[in-house]
């Protein structure tokens, strides 16, 4: 059942989705076991984006169907289980911007791929950068922008990180739609991710991982 | 009865009203020396000429249409050319008189601070309403209609905006609810029913805000349009007309948002495909309209949920384009000139977007390959474009000449070439913006 569940939701299929978990809640299967299933079909999801089968309505709609799930389970679930994460990203749309369609594909990428994801959300001036990098200890930070005041924006915000002396315990990687190598020597940052795949493949790079 | 025009005439009759412009009583505009309408004429021949493909104009035109970048560059905040009209209007007159470009296209960017307050607009934040005063406007992208409604709005689209739409999204529309079922006005018997709402004051406070509301855009309007005027006189035409919007893209940027329109597609297909057929021939008349009341033919038609990363081929190819088309199509039949612009990158749209009617649409091209654009969509339409906005804000004068001679040498030696930015940017060097446009005027002459 735990494959068919797997399979559901890789394959958009919402309502056999969920009623697949209904029934495996009704009959006492462990709720961890409905939620590695959800994970392993996420990551197939973000596999198929990556190939370039699945777009934005895919990621839209597993998101919803995760969403879902989560909440049936709650209930029976006593404690979050401990997944293994290898690291912790920051990532925000900067001030003045408010784009997040791209910002989010990037953020549903990392988390399908085992990193903990702390999400600003979008408009976020460069303080609460400052002040979740603190608060978070991140080891990478991804800055998302679109509109050409954003460049600025994002200098401002590297800036501000350097100023609360973090600059060096994380590495700080940006993109949006107009953003390119060019940006990055502008605005300081380690590096430019064209896509949400060249944003993973960073993290992963910084953090050592295969 | 005379013979109904055909698409040709119709659009030649408004080329036709551009080179003699007009003041907003009707009468002609005198221009201000012969030498201006004479630069006048050549621009607007010259425009006209490469967005028909059927003769090659004197050299490559060359626009620049940007975002917040005139007033920005002219130490303007953007909170500032939203509320004082008229420095709004003299610094985008001075953008025009340094750039001396072949076309502008109109102050009306910022917009007119004051009424978006007088409404209580709710879909957009702007300076001072949630944004920082030398910030842009942003949208407040969400769910303006419900999953549920989608029967309400295919079965009566205008009636949907005014009774349920408008109100979600200007404060002080509330009464807007209240109106009547105006098509339920057809006898003497009962026809007083309908208009007992006029009398409550929900719908009373709502009348005295569009008062309010309407005499401020006059005000704004005729402030920006008398610059308009004042640069006709000048030599430098604008072809503007007015805009409107891709059926998918109503739907996922203003009713139902990005999430909302991406999971209709799985979980309520049909009806998604049966509203953008009940928006289409609205998006017809909205452009086709805006046209014929302000002369102008050019009608810009923002792409947003169309590029590349959005949707799959297959997707595209079923929920984006057909619709898309047919308001394409549309605009032609009425004498319009439409001017798509594919934002971000459309590579791989590039195939199905080209089966449109040679030399009657102008495409405003970002950051798509040029080179695969020409071969295929360019093969019928000439395209607008595509410095990009980095390089505008961060390169040289010589990198931006670099690239405009690359574009003229390897997509406009034959015609069919515009060269303008590619984004809306709001920032830029003024010394490579000027570099776009004396690069193309040394550069790409043809004869
Ligand atoms: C959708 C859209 C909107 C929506 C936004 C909805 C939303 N919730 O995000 C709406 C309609 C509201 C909107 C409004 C505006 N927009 Co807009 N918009 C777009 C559009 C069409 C698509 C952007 C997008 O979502 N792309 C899809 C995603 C999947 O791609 P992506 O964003 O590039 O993201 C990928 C990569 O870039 C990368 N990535 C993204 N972020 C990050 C971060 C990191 C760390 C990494 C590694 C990678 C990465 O990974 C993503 C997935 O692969 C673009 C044009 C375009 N096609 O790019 C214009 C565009 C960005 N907008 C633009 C403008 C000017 C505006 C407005 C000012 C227009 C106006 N006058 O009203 C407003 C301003 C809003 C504001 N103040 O922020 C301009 C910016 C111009 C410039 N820089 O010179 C663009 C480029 C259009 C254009 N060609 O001129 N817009």
């Amino acid at each position: 059942m735990s494959d068919q569940l797997v399979n559901a939701i890789a394959d958009m299929r919402e309502e056999e989705a969920l009623s697949l978990v209904q029934e495996m809640v009704e009959s006492g299967v462990d709720p961890t076991v409905i939620l590695e299933a959800a994970r392993e079909a996420m990551s197939i999801v973000g596999q198929r984006y990556e190939q370039g089968t699945y777009f934005l309505p895919e990621l839209i709609m597993a998101g919803e169907i995760l969403r879902q799930i989560t909440e049936t389970i709650k209930p029976q679930l006593a404690k979050a289980p401990e997944l293994k994460r290898y690291g912790k990203v920051v990532i925000g749309t900067v001030a003045g911007d408010i784009h997040d369609i791209g910002k989010n594909i990037v953020t549903f990428m990392l988390d399908a791929n085992g990193f903990e994801v702390l999400d600003l959300g979008v408009d976020v001036p460069p303080q609460k950068f400052v002040q979740a990098i603190q608060d978070a200890r991140p080891q990478v930070v991804g800055l998302s922008g679109f509109l050409t005041l954003a460049f600025d924006a994002m200098k401002e915000t590297i800036e501000a990180i350097q100023a609360a002396g973090l600059r060096d315990a994380v590495k700080i990687m940006i993109g949006g739609g107009q953003v390119n190598e060019s940006i990055k020597e502008y605005t300081g940052a380690d590096a430019y991710g064209r896509d949400a795949v060249a944003g993973v493949s960073l993290a992963k790079k910084w953090l050592g991982v295969q | 009865m005379n013979k109904p025009l055909s698409p040709d005439e119709k659009q030649e009759a408004l080329w036709q009203g551009v080179l003699s412009p007009k003041d907003p009583q009707g009468n002609p505009l005198p221009f201000q020396s012969p030498q201006a309408e004479q630069a006048y004429k050549e621009r607007v021949l010259r425009f006209k000429q490469a967005i028909q493909m059927k003769e090659l104009p004197d050299r490559v035109p060359v626009t620049i249409f940007p975002s917040m970048y005139p007033w920005t560059s002219s130490g303007m905040t953007v909170q500032e050319a939203m509320y004082d009209y008229d420095r709004c209007a003299a610094a985008f007159k001075k953008f025009v008189l340094d750039l001396e470009p072949d076309m502008q296209w109109g102050a009306a960017a910022p917009g007119p601070g004051k009424f978006f307050e007088i409404l209580d607009y709710k879909l957009y934040s702007w300076p001072g309403h949630g944004v920082a005063p030398e910030h842009s406007y942003q949208c407040n992208e969400g769910e303006y209609m419900q999953a549920d409604e989608y029967d309400a709005l295919i079965q009566d689209p205008s009636g949907f905006f005014i009774n349920v739409y408008l109100p979600r999204v200007f404060g002080a529309l509330g009464g807007f609810q209240m109106l009547p079922f105006f098509p339920g006005i057809l006898e003497m018997y009962g026809v007083a029913f309908n208009f007992i709402p006029f009398a409550l004051p929900p719908v009373q406070n709502t009348f005295q805000a569009l008062f309010e509301a309407g005499a401020e855009a006059l005000k704004w309007a005729g402030v920006i349009g008398s610059v308009d005027a004042e640069l006709a006189t000048m030599g430098f035409p604008t072809v503007l007309g007015g805009f409107t919007k891709a059926p998918f893209d109503v739907i996922g940027d203003t009713l139902r948002g990005t999430r909302g329109v991406m999971l209709d597609i799985y979980r309520r297909p049909d009806k998604l495909l049966k509203a953008m057929e009940a928006l289409t021939p609205l998006m017809i008349k909205m452009g086709v309209g805006a046209a014929q009341a302000t002369g102008k033919p050019v009608i810009f038609v923002p792409l947003h949920k169309g590029a590349d990363g959005f949707l799959s081929d297959e997707q595209f190819k079923k929920f984006y384009w057909p619709t898309l088309k047919e308001v394409i199509l549309g605009l032609i039949e009425g004498g319009c000139v439409p001017l798509p612009a594919a934002e971000g990158y459309w590579n791989t749209r590039l195939q199905v977007i080209q089966d449109i009617p040679r030399g009657k649409t102008l495409w405003m091209i970002d950051q798509s390959d040029m080179i695969e654009v020409k071969k295929t969509l360019g093969r019928n339409a000439c395209l607008l474009g595509n410095v990009p906005s980095s390089l505008l804000e961060l390169g040289t004068p010589q990198e931006v000449t670099d690239y405009v001679k690359n574009l003229i040498d390897t997509v406009g030696r034959d015609g069919g070439l515009i060269i303008c930015n590619g984004a809306f940017f709001d920032r830029a060097r003024p010394e490579n913006v000027k570099a776009v446009v004396e690069t193309a005027k040394q550069y790409g002459v043809y004869r």
